[in-house]
């Protein structure tokens, strides 16, 4: 064990950081799309509509109950079909670009799910009082619900995104260079497993336990006065 | 004002309000009292519509309330509402408590919202607070605030659902002296209380329900005097005997 080089890092680093921009914008994109589309899940979940509630349900249940690798494979295959039947053109779609899609969609499951509970941790005197004073259901949602649901959820949003973060990595299995796919690559090439997945894992850990730390301050910094 | 004709509601099979029927003209304080269970509050927020209800109809103003198209938003905007636990909006700030619907339903500037919710809440007494957060205020304050909320919108009457049921002893009062300067003003109310020195002080009339039904609708002076049911004898023996 004497002969670590951790040079193949130094060497291969701008390559390694476009990997890590790459999982980062991926993380960032389906944080953003999977929250929205996971609110409007949420609101459909808890309308009095039964075809809303249906589809919500369906759509959470689907994606829940399917193996995330397979749904960045199917979503790989599928996706520049469906734009071909749509546009008529052949569109290359591309692995890094399909990825995008396929978090935002997969994620906006497990949003719907935080979002869901978080509607209903407030009290229904507040929807109530909301609608006395004129609100729409629309102004009602905007204006009085969904800030405090949002704020009650935060830390959980939060620790879902960190999750989310980790699961980019499984790109891997349609060949897009995000970061662990670029170590992978250089492995692959350098032959420096060791030097390469440690410094893989230690940049994992320093990401994802700083996020984790800002989960706990927010918890006890952003909680609604009651 | 407000005209509730045979109004029936049902939860499934079970019946909470039975053929109720009264009315509340302009300028008039209506106070509806009766054991917890008997739809006093349930009546209340059919008035809005915050409650369906099966049978019979609410005119507010000369709109129907159960009409399917009747705007409901449009009409609970000129009708105020306060309710038990105050329901001020936790996340934002007094000024803006009162600023929101006003911005949003009434489509008021920022500024007009702001000065004409910082003047209520100066007549209710909490000007100072007014850049505080709802939970950083005492449940009294609160409510006030709720009041002020409400009066903001400038309605053309006031429903109050036990307001100050969920206040501390020495806090109720504060909140009755507003109600009682309104109600001396000429709003008008219908207030759901157990307060019975409020409803001696300022109401016209006092409507007792029992099991979902308006058992008593009498003058004031009637219903004090000499309440004819048997069952508001009894309701008002217990809490005017404390």
């Amino acid at each position: 064990m004497s002969d670590f080089d951790f040079s193949v890092i130094v060497q291969n680093w701008a390559f390694l950081a476009e990997g890590l921009r790459y999982t980062l914008q991926v993380t960032l994109t389906a944080m953003i799309g999977g929250i929205l589309i996971g609110t409007v899940l949420a609101l459909m979940r808890l309308s009095s509509i039964a075809p809303l509630q249906w589809f919500a349900a369906g759509y959470v249940n689907v994606f829940r109950s399917v193996p995330l690798v397979q749904v960045i494979l199917a979503f790989y295959l599928i996706l520049p079909l469906v734009l071909q039947m749509i546009t008529g053109k052949q569109i290359p779609v591309g692995a890094a670009n399909s990825a995008y899609f396929t978090f935002t969609i997969f994620e906006a499951a497990y949003y719907s799910e935080i979002m869901r509970s978080g509607i209903q941790s407030v009290p229904r005197g507040q929807v109530g009082a909301g609608y006395a004073l004129g609100f729409t259901y629309g102004q009602a949602m905007r204006y009085v619900v969904l800030p405090q649901a949002f704020r009650n959820m935060l830390p959980v949003l939060l620790t879902q995104t960190i999750i989310l973060f980790q699961d980019v990595s499984l790109v891997y299995a349609i060949g897009a260079t995000d970061f662990f796919g670029a170590a992978d690559k250089i492995t692959q090439r350098d032959l420096r497993p060791v030097e390469m997945y440690t410094t893989v894992a230690v940049v994992y850990f320093i990401i994802c336990f700083t996020l984790s730390r800002l989960v706990k301050w927010l918890q006890s910094h952003i909680a609604i006065i009651r | 004002m407000i005209e509730i004709n045979n109004v029936s509601k049902w939860y499934g099979s079970f019946q909470v309000l039975t053929d109720c029927t009264t009315q509340v003209s302009k300028s008039e304080v209506v106070v509806v009292c009766g054991p917890s269970g008997s739809g006093k509050s349930t009546l209340i927020k059919c008035v809005n519509a915050l409650e369906p209800f099966q049978q019979g109809s609410i005119v507010v103003n000369g709109i129907a309330v159960q009409d399917p198209k009747t705007d409901l938003p449009k009409l609970r905007a000129k009708v105020g509402m306060v309710f038990q636990n105050f329901e001020l909006f936790p996340h934002m700030t007094i000024t803006d408590n009162l600023a929101i619907a006003q911005i949003k339903v009434l489509g008021r500037s920022r500024d007009e919202a702001v000065d004409k919710g910082l003047k209520l809440l100066d007549r209710v007494g909490l000007k100072a607070q007014a850049a505080k957060f709802p939970g950083q205020l005492s449940g009294g304050q609160q409510q006030r605030v709720a009041i002020a909320r409400a009066l903001a919108m400038d309605p053309i009457c006031m429903l109050f659902d036990e307001p100050t049921s969920a206040l501390d002893p020495e806090m109720i009062n504060e909140v009755l002296d507003v109600m009682v300067q309104l109600a001396q003003e000429g709003m008008t109310m219908m207030c759901v209380t157990h307060e019975m020195g409020f409803a001696r002080k300022v109401a016209n009339r006092v409507i007792f329900m029992d099991r979902g039904a308006i058992v008593e609708d009498a003058a004031k002076e009637d219903f004090f005097g000499q309440p004819r049911s048997e069952r508001a004898q009894a309701f008002l023996a217990k809490i005017l005997n404390h």
